[in-house]
């Protein structure tokens, strides 16, 4: 790795990071709404592409350390009252557990049998969420009260439920993330987790910890869906046992390969990618998961690696 | 206009069809479309936009399509009668998916892109709790139809209303009685393992007990579960009422292994039609369910004693005597929900005429005129009956009818007083800042 | 009821969920271990399956019977018929690439669900059984239908068994999933090889909802749930083993019964998910296979 790709790789995260901010002067209020949330649930496809795309380990089971995040922060929040600081921690501390444990687990496994078995763990966490309705209303869920989501320093109090405030907030969420997963793609635990992408047996021959390394990544990527759960409860005010179905395990997956699985910045084009889709298409007819479909089918015919996975192939193979 | 033009697209052979084929174009059209659509401003004599949260797909689809049916009905009268306030009705539909995070971000395309005046529809508990934060932040007036007992509840916020449909509080509160006088006191209770079966467990319960009855077991079903008979075992042999309320697409198998598990000698049975709303009563299978009751909001049968008011509302939305569209007898409509809808734009009406509603910059007024509503009389605006509205719980109190499967139809038998179902109100949203 | 009773019925209970999730895991089994695809559209394949069987009932007037065997014949081959369409127009382009076909896949399911929706409606359907006998056992009554379930299902299991190990064309299939450059360098046309267990593969799923159809209504969201269940049953039986397939759904649908005996739903659906990932975490390779890939 040259100086020189080193300087462009950080000017061009720098310059993503300074254009999502600058959007927050221009954006009209609609798209402004909408880019916040597709930020957090960027900052959730980056936690899984960590260990899908780098670390070469399919988990069918995202959406339960999303999940974790969500209730983690919702929980104490809404029955404890604790403030939002306190709560986000915790939900980034239940990430932390349950993808320590889920990885202690489901690393004895290799393959196709670590995506079931990580599925199978994600469908137990969401019957648990059920389990105790009591608590957490299950399936309806829980709202954030409008007056508890905000943090108080002395006399001034941040508002997470301005819009500006939320949208900083979850840009400066994004920027941490996508900063964070460069600093590990380019370690070298990160290198170590490509090696073991490529050939795991090999990687082990040459002495390195092959099961150490997965689990780091498997809890590094677990706490980065969480803080992206937590963030979302405490963002917009809800908490619902709907997040830790398996469609929101499917969806993470989805939105990597889109963008591109192993690039720092493709989770968010995938993530983006299929809110508009969604979005645009269903304007204009009521059968817009056809089109989205259609989309996806032309999208892989084209783009087989994801939008920058192709580009990276084809055009810039600098980037990380 | 083409929001409306759209209510037809779903659901119906032919139509959906070119829905189908104008997917297929829009795929085209995607590429180029910026996605930075400019609504204007409404002025005054422009249309009054509602937002309508459909589930168009999802779980939900089955009503969802019921209701825009119902929704289209009732505009349609108003839009001939003048509108509100001299001004049109514009329906926008948006889908939601029957999915609480995209609910929240169709409250919130709605109130900044499309630009509506409020929000209205929603049925499924989950996508009305996902929603109502973002319609309290961005403070758009949020009617929903959805029998949950969360807007009464007090967790929601000042800018969520339910003045179409009973809560399910209410609902169970009400027919308790009656089960106990008249079907045994001993009572099994079968509901989905999620919020509207914790609030049949939490309410009916209590209710029951009032009366001399008690529940002898309770027993939570998983959403995931798609076969029922090995829980049945489960119900005590010296139950006299099975009460079920099952949701989604498992219940017709519910109800038929309940058929084949007891054979002719059952327990009475009392269910809420919520199970089987769009679905024909006479499916192979339900034989079983023959001679016993089920909970319905408004009828799905046409009743000897109907209204002219009701016989209009049938007439408008198109439903024949059996409850399923008139162009299609095997179409079973969601009579017991849906008729919500129409009350609930009627209500809509009144309070924006009662506020002088001109625009957005009005929607604090039109929420203080909506609370400010205390009953509703029984008439064409109101076919299902009379109503009476708490303005501090945003939560509409009716009668239920409690009907009983006879000869392949659901004859009404008893009528609840509205009084019956009330409850001691936990919440006051008007002392909520607007 | 009784103890003894209440096992009996949760046993049967579990067979008849067996039953069927082993035919539709059959078909998975074979696309993932012939091609090495992640199939994430073979629910809705189920699906469809359903849903077609409820078009033809409807169509044929008479005998519920007729209709039903003639659903039982058409569903699989119009199914079939689309998934070999779909695997020689997409598939087959972006050469089997496991991350593609993933994307490829869940585009499909899209598609398929929004034209159920569109087409057929949203509404859970029911389709009338071949024959209604209700079995009078001295403690609780049972469905004669649900236990013929089991038996066609047991034959169908033995029928393609037999294809894979004593005909020609399980001879190439099995060359093809055991070394695909080898079998091609033998000259099996390892392109139409594919396509030909795509479409088996939602065959059987097919044929599974057909079965499954008079007992589960049709409705286009049902195919998550086969689909999730199948990816259990083939890895825990083992990649590419017949058997353990076979033996892995008795084992999920025979627990799913009996633990339901001794707790409360959730509570019970929560511990049998667990058991059965425990076996695959402390038995990584399945119970049958070798080392899973």
């Amino acid at each position: 790795m040259t100086e020189g790709s080193t300087a462009r790789i950080y000017g061009l995260h720098i310059a993503v990071v300074a254009v999502l901010v600058a959007l927050n002067f221009v954006l009209p209020e609609y798209h402004h709404a909408v880019l916040a949330r597709v930020l957090v649930l960027a900052v959730f496809a980056m936690g899984y592409n960590l260990l899908f795309g780098y670390a070469g380990l399919l988990s069918l089971g995202h959406a339960m350390f999303f999940a974790a995040g969500l209730y983690g922060a919702g929980l104490p929040l809404y029955h404890l009252g604790w403030g939002i600081a306190a709560a986000f921690a915790s939900g980034m501390a239940a990430g932390f557990v349950v993808s320590a444990v889920v990885g202690l687990l489901a690393l004895r496994t290799t393959g196709v049998a670590f995506m079931i078995v990580t599925m199978m763990f994600a469908q137990v966490f969401y019957l648990v969420t059920l389990y105790f309705g009591e608590w957490t209303r299950g399936d309806e869920g829980l709202v954030l009260p409008q007056q508890a989501r905000r943090i108080v320093f002395g006399g001034t109090a941040l508002d997470l439920t301005d819009p500006t405030t939320r949208y900083l907030l979850a840009v400066s969420l994004f920027a941490a993330a996508l900063f964070a997963t460069l600093a590990v793609v380019r370690s070298r635990h990160g290198r170590v987790l490509v090696a073991i992408r490529e050939n795991e047996e090999r990687t082990r021959m040459l002495g390195y910890d092959t099961f150490a390394n997965k689990l780091a990544a498997v809890v590094t990527s677990g706490v980065i869906c969480a803080a992206a759960g937590a963030a979302y409860a405490l963002l917009f005010g809800y908490v619902g046992a709907t997040f830790a179905s398996v469609q929101y395990s499917i969806l993470p997956l989805l939105w990597v390969l889109l963008g591109g699985a192993a690039t720092t910045l493709g989770p968010l084009i995938g993530t983006l990618f299929m809110y508009y889709a969604v979005d645009i298409a269903s304007g204009y007819t009521s059968a817009y998961m056809l089109v989205v479909g259609v989309m996806l089918i032309l999208l892989v015919l084209f783009f087989r690696r994801g939008v920058l996975g192709t580009v990276r192939e084809r055009w810039a193979r600098w980037l990380p | 206009m083409t929001d409306r033009n759209r209510f037809f697209d779903l659901g119906k052979k032919g139509v959906t069809r070119r829905s189908a084929l104008k997917g297929i174009a829009a795929g085209a059209g995607l590429m180029a479309a910026p996605g930075f659509v400019r609504y204007s401003q409404a002025q005054s004599s422009a249309p009054i936009k509602i937002g309508f949260q459909a589930h168009r797909t999802g779980i939900g689809a089955a009503y969802g399509r019921w209701y825009e049916k119902t929704t289209n009905a009732a505009v349609k009268l108003i839009n001939d009668a003048g509108g509100i306030n001299g001004r049109p009705v514009e329906i926008i539909v948006e889908d939601d998916g029957t999915d609480p995070k995209r609910g929240a971000e169709v409250v919130g395309k709605f109130a900044s892109q499309h630009k509506t005046d409020i929000v209205y529809g929603t049925l499924f508990s989950h996508v009305v709790v996902g929603s109502a934060p973002t319609a309290g932040e961005l403070k758009i007036p949020y009617y929903v139809v959805s029998e949950g007992y969360h807007v009464a509840s007090g967790k929601l916020n000042r800018w969520v209303f339910q003045p179409g449909i009973t809560d399910v509080r209410a609902q169970v509160t009400s027919v308790a009685p009656w089960i106990a006088a008249n079907l045994g006191k001993k009572v099994t209770m079968i509901y989905p393992d999620y919020a509207f079966g914790y609030d049949h467990r939490d309410y009916f319960t209590p209710a029951i007990k009032a009366k001399g009855g008690e529940v002898v077991a309770q027993i939570p079903i998983p959403p995931t579960e798609s076969s029922f008979t090995k829980y049945l075992p489960q119900i005590p042999s010296d139950t006299e009422v099975l009460y079920h309320v099952m949701v989604g697409p498992g219940v017709l198998t519910f109800v038929k292994e309940l058929g084949e598990f007891y054979g002719s000698s059952k327990p009475q049975l009392f269910g809420f039609i919520d199970s089987l709303e769009a679905v024909d009563i006479n499916s192979p299978g339900l034989e079983f369910l023959d001679g016993s009751h089920f909970w319905e909001g408004s009828p799905r049968y046409a009743q000897e004693n109907d209204s002219e008011a009701q016989k209009a509302y049938r007439a408008a939305v198109g439903i024949d005597d059996n409850g399923a569209s008139t162009s299609d007898s095997k179409d079973v409509s969601t009579a017991a929900h849906m008729f919500g809808c129409w009350e609930t734009l009627y209500v809509i009406k009144k309070a924006m005429e009662d506020s002088g509603y001109k625009g957005p910059g009005d929607r604090a007024k039109l929420v203080e005129a909506t609370e400010a509503l205390k009953e509703f009389k029984e008439g064409p605006e109101h076919p299902q009956g009379d109503k009476i509205f708490n303005g501090k719980i945003h939560q509409v109190f009716g009668h239920q009818n409690i009907s009983k499967v006879e000869g392949g139809k659901l004859k009404v038998v008893h009528r609840t007083s509205i009084e019956d179902g009330m409850y001691e109100p936990e919440a006051d949203y008007t002392t909520q800042p607007l | 009821m009784a103890f003894g009773p209440h096992l009996l019925l949760a046993t049967l209970e579990g067979l008849v969920t067996a039953a069927v999730l082993a035919l539709t895991a059959l078909g998975l089994s074979l696309v993932f271990g012939v091609m090495r695809i992640v199939n994430v559209a073979h629910g809705e394949f189920f699906m469809l399956g359903a849903v077609l069987a409820w078009a033809i009932t409807t169509v044929v007037s008479g005998n519920p019977a007729i209709g039903f065997a003639l659903a039982l014949v058409l569903s699989p081959l119009i199914v079939g018929a689309i998934a070999w369409v779909a695997e020689r127009l997409v598939l087959r382009r972006i050469e089997y690439n496991p991350e593609a076909t993933i994307v490829a896949t869940i585009g499909l399911l899209y598609i398929i669900q929004q034209l159920a929706l569109t087409f057929y409606g949203p509404e859970a359907r029911p389709v009338t059984p071949p024959f209604n006998i209700r079995i009078q056992l001295p403690w609780f009554g049972y469905s004669g239908y649900k236990l013929s379930i089991i038996a066609a299902s047991a034959l169908l299991l033995l029928a393609t068994w037999f294809v894979l190990t004593r005909t020609r064309i399980g001879l190439v299939m099995r060359a093809t999933q055991y070394d695909r450059e080898t079998a091609q360098a033998f000259g099996i046309p390892v392109g139409r090889v594919y396509g030909a267990v795509f479409a088996l593969g939602a065959m059987l799923a097919a044929i599974a909802a057909v079965l499954i159809v008079p007992i589960q209504q049709a409705h286009y969201l049902m195919g998550l749930d086969p689909l999730l269940l199948s990816f259990i049953v083939v890895i825990i039986g083992g990649l590419g083993s017949l058997r353990g397939t076979v033996v892995a759904a008795l084992l999920i649908g025979v627990s799913d019964g009996i633990i339901s005996v001794f707790f409360s739903p959730t509570l019970a659906k929560i511990i049998a998910t667990l058991v059965v990932a425990m076996v695959l975490v402390f038995r990584p390779q399945g119970l049958f296979g070798t080392a899973a890939k």
